[in-house]
């Protein structure tokens, strides 16, 4: 690298150029009709009856998948005489924020100020999903591209793990918490986060796929272990991390309640606001508005971590 | 060899350097790897093994454990009829449920991946919404629901297709194919978002080689470029596949209530959480436990067969 008359001119990879050009060429160089397409998008090997199936069958699809969510949403808007309306309707006529204001105003009337609910919730999901995506990270990368005994039982034990049920080992988990004397502490909750074999195992597979060559011209440019995962491998693997983080945050952001927690302020938000749908049918509204205020924080971080894994990969051009 | 004339490196020096290197060469690996090994072991493999443990004890969670030795398997495999219908509904549930998830968890992301970017993302939202919104199987209950305020019963009255509204949620012939169905609705999660990733990663320029090699259209491509890259992906997707059709119960219980009607939809699961939740038999819960782990065992060692099969 120190020398830099060495560095070639940055070479443009050319794409057949389908929408621009009216003749083209095939790869020996025999001259070919023009593709019809649907999708303006440099893909080979398409055909534009099925970029049209392929549309129809995802509006379909797509509508029955999302048909639930709409459901509860247009079900928040409504008052209380149309709830209850028969035959009921599916979308909304008279939409009203009333059942939005409720939930405010029950929220505001609690024992414990609904800020330390949501305050709790915030930390337990920051906490948690850093712990999970760097310890996991930064396991995966030796397990991955190092070479010393005992890895592969690591990786075989950590995968068996993931096939056996969290409910039986919960007992078990509550003696080693009270041994530990982390009952009643986010100890309890936080601590175990750090050795997610989950978080490990889907980002070990992403590692997996990085080309062991340029880990080693880094190794024998001189960056270290450390600098080599940090500076080459998290960015190269961003969109394994950014999917790990809609889990971690969809997970972490629904934490109910914890069998190690007992005192109200350590409470989070999830658990105080089933506690008000928890009313019963004269609060149907309102825990419809809880779901959909619930709903707010992990579709956020999906729409943000989405966007970005699309933006990496069109930026990325690494190659073995 | 002596010192060398520029004094620069004795040999046995470089010797013993190299053997010091040697030997704390994967010194570093403690720090990289500590806190997930140490928190790994005692919040997870702890936990499992003495779980396995109390499986051949009698433990009610008051008294100290009494050993029983095989007791509980034999009484949980031979005298529970609860415990056999439990095993064959989780069986063939998992069955339908799982290939099917399976499958259309990765045609789905592979549909998604071939639009443009934008749309993808947009999409992907849509497919992923089920998940993100977890709670929102109770909807289904509302839609199925016996009772006057059951959507599709009271759409079926209206126009005069029904007289008596049909019970989805508790009447047999019903019960198992809405079961399916919301299952399935459910069933694009972590590793539809997982292969949606994957699907990113796999090397563009593979696609282009493949064209000039002669790979005529998407599904050969898909068969020999695709699944191939993403070997990985597959085999994470299977397991979540595999534990999740094995661990069916919550969804379940959501819409069809506890227990479901004569048992119809009960799975090891409930069974599962029935002992340990509710009647707090620890012992005879992790019998079961350990039951449900030996079936998704063998099933993965199956499906990983399988899939190393793939494009070869």
């Amino acid at each position: 690298m120190a020398d830099s008359t060495a560095v070639k001119p940055k070479k443009k990879l050319k794409f057949p150029q389908f929408g621009k050009k009216e003749v083209q060429k095939d790869a020996f160089g025999n001259e070919t009709k023009k593709k019809r397409r649907l999708f303006k998008y440099n893909r080979i090997n398409r055909s534009f009856g099925g970029d049209l199936f392929l549309t129809l069958v995802l509006v379909i699809g797509g509508v029955f998948m999302v048909f639930p969510m709409i459901y509860a949403i247009s079900n928040s808007l409504k008052p209380m005489s149309e709830i209850w309306l028969f035959p009921p309707n599916l979308i909304v006529k008279n939409p009203t924020f009333k059942n939005y204001t409720d939930l405010f105003n029950i929220m505001s009337n609690s024992l414990v100020p609904f800020s330390k609910y949501l305050f709790n919730t915030i930390l337990i999901t920051v906490i948690g999903t850093a712990c999970n995506v760097f310890s996991a990270s930064m396991c995966a990368y030796p397990l991955s591209k190092r070479q010393f005994r005992g890895k592969k039982t690591i990786f075989d034990i950590s995968t068996l793990s993931l096939m056996f049920t969290a409910t039986a080992g919960s007992i078990s988990t509550y003696i080693i918490m009270t041994t530990l004397g982390w009952i009643d502490t986010y100890w309890s909750i936080l601590v175990p986060t750090l050795g997610s074999s989950f978080a490990l195992y889907l980002i070990k597979n992403f590692i997996d796929t990085f080309p062991d060559t340029v880990i080693e011209a880094a190794r024998i440019d001189g960056a270290g272990e450390f600098r080599i995962y940090w500076k080459i491998l998290m960015p190269a693997i961003k969109p394994g991390w950014l999917t790990l983080i809609v889990y971690a945050v969809q997970g972490f952001w629904n934490t109910g309640a914890s069998i190690f927690i007992y005192r109200e302020e350590l409470k989070t938000l999830a658990y105080a606001l089933s506690q008000i749908a928890a009313a019963g049918i004269a609060r149907a509204g309102v825990s419809m508005a809880i779901s959909v205020v619930m709903m707010l924080v992990p579709v956020l971080t999906f729409v943000v971590t989405q966007s970005n894994i699309i933006e990496t990969m069109a930026t990325s051009g690494m190659k073995d | 060899m002596k010192k060398n004339a520029e004094g620069v490196l004795d040999d046995n020096k470089l010797r013993r350097n190299v053997l010091l290197k040697k030997k704390f060469r994967n010194l570093d690996l403690i720090v990289f790897m500590g806190p997930y090994l140490v928190t790994f072991a005692v919040f997870t493999v702890l936990p499992v093994i003495i779980s396995f443990i109390f499986g051949f004890t009698n433990f009610n969670m008051m008294e100290w454990p009494e050993w029983v030795g095989l007791e509980n398997y034999s009484r949980l495999l031979l005298n529970d009829e609860i415990f056999s219908k439990a095993f064959q509904n989780t069986l063939v549930l998992s069955f339908v449920t799982g290939p099917l998830g399976y499958i259309i968890c990765f045609a789905f992301s592979w549909l998604i991946n071939e639009v443009p970017p934008k749309p993808r993302a947009f999409l992907t939202l849509l497919f992923y919404a089920p998940s993100l919104s977890g709670g929102f199987a109770f909807v289904w209950q509302l839609l199925f629901s016996g009772d006057s305020n059951g959507y599709i019963n009271a759409w079926l009255q209206q126009w005069g297709m029904i007289s008596e509204p049909i019970q989805f949620l508790s009447d047999a012939d019903y019960m198992w194919p809405v079961c399916i169905v919301i299952i399935l609705w459910g069933s694009l999660g972590t590793s539809f978002l997982t292969f949606i990733a994957g699907l990113q990663t796999v090397d563009k320029s593979l696609y282009e080689a493949g064209a000039v090699d002669g790979i005529k259209n998407r599904w050969q491509e898909l068969y020999f470029i695709t699944l191939p890259s993403m070997r990985g992906q597959l085999m994470f997707g299977a397991i979540m596949s595999i534990t999740g059709a094995f661990g069916i119960g919550g969804t379940i219980t959501a819409v069809f209530g506890f227990p479901t009607q004569d048992y119809t939809l009960h799975t090891i699961m409930h069974h599962l959480d029935d002992y340990g939740g509710t009647r707090f038999e620890i012992g005879y819960a992790s019998a079961i436990a350990t039951i449900l782990f030996v079936l998704s065992f063998v099933a993965n060692q199956i499906v990983q067969f399988l899939i190393k099969k793939i494009g070869k």
